[in-house]
């Protein structure tokens, strides 16, 4: 079976994704963002585990995935973002991220750690937050995503260099990072 | 090397690195970013059709995303049995009903807690669907593609994530 069919058959995408999701659950768990405190920590400038996390995770996916994508094994998934879309819906999530502790994904495994706050509180929130979004999406998008289009989809068109130029940028720029966060001994 | 699996934190870089390699796995196997708020807004959309079907047939919303089970789905409920089993295999497996950074500011009031949690899930899950993604779509997917919407909508969240965070525990 070639990579085309793979992405075709939905049933074998359905077990793909559980396992992705299996060991993505154990990351987070094992990297301890499955917990409020540690991502109230972040939040409050205390503890930087979240970005420490975040961080490595695009550091590795972000060599691997522009390697295949020059092998065109791949393709990239980027759509354009607006003031209305991104900045508006950034920040009504942050607010969001704030009072809850968790976001949508680390909600998930808060509950398999067992912490009724996330199932009960966060993961109904959320199914009530995107329900809100599907039932007003028509004029939400007719007034507000639209508004002040980025010129571009991603950083590099932006700035109209080469796509590896952006990579060795990144890549310098989030080692520095941690780089930083190691010096400073947080 | 097994040892690991019954740790029961690894070093955020190596946790990070897992996801990173994750990322490359989901792109080349299925095709797709990782990403976990669209399984939310399915789910939303399923247990409304259960209610009343024939709104959720008409909405515009859910003709662009049709609730159903489906690779993304999937992985949200891999990430619960994931952790489940990593926090079974250490031992830190256990009920709780309030955090206990929480607790040391707020006191141990659930009724407080969940109110706190689904008012600030409310906020998260319109948000994640206004800015099309939420940390691990925009954050770890997006930033990883150079994506410039991502870039701007995390800088979103932290900003909006840290303000929210500090006025609430400057009592």
């Amino acid at each position: 079976m070639n990579l085309k069919e793979c992405h075709k058959n939905a049933g074998l995408q359905k077990v793909l994704g559980l396992l992705i999701g299996i060991g993505f659950g154990f990351c987070l768990q094992k990297g301890g963002v499955t917990s409020y405190d540690t991502i109230i920590g972040q939040l409050l400038l205390t503890d930087f585990t979240v970005v420490k996390v975040i961080v490595s995770a695009i550091l590795v996916g972000m060599i691997g995935i522009h390697i295949m994508k020059s092998f065109t094994l791949i393709e990239f998934h980027t759509f354009p973002g607006s003031i209305g879309s991104s900045v508006i819906g950034g920040l009504l999530f942050g607010i969001g991220f704030g009072l809850l502790g968790y976001c949508p994904g680390t909600v998930a495994g808060a509950i398999g750690q067992g912490q009724m706050d996330a199932l009960l509180g966060g993961a109904v929130g959320i199914l009530i937050g995107t329900g809100l979004f599907a039932h007003f999406y028509p004029v939400i998008n007719e007034k507000i995503l639209s508004i002040g289009i980025f010129p571009a989809e991603t950083i590099p068109e932006l700035f109209h260099i080469p796509r590896w130029i952006g990579v060795v940028i990144f890549i310098l720029c989030l080692s520095g990072v941690l780089f930083i966060l190691q010096m400073l001994g947080l | 090397m097994l040892d690991l699996l019954f740790e029961t934190t690894w070093s955020p870089y190596m946790a990070g690195a897992g996801i990173g390699i994750l990322l490359w796995c989901s792109f080349l196997f299925s095709d797709r970013p990782l990403g976990c708020s669209t399984a939310f807004s399915k789910t939303s959309g399923m247990i409304e059709r259960l209610i009343c079907p024939d709104k959720v047939k008409n909405k515009e919303y859910y003709k662009m995303f049709n609730p159903e089970i489906d690779w993304q789905w999937m992985m949200v409920l891999g990430i619960i049995l994931g952790s489940f089993f990593s926090s079974i295999l250490s031992g830190t497996f256990h009920i709780s009903f309030v955090p206990s950074v929480f607790q040391g500011a707020f006191g141990d009031n659930i009724f407080l807690r969940f109110i706190t949690a689904l008012a600030g899930g409310i906020l998260m899950g319109l948000g994640a669907r206004w800015c099309w993604g939420c940390t691990s779509g925009h954050g770890i997917s997006g930033i990883s593609q150079l994506s410039l919407a991502s870039l701007i909508a995390v800088m979103g969240f932290f900003v909006a994530g840290i303000g929210t965070a500090m006025l609430l525990f400057s009592r």
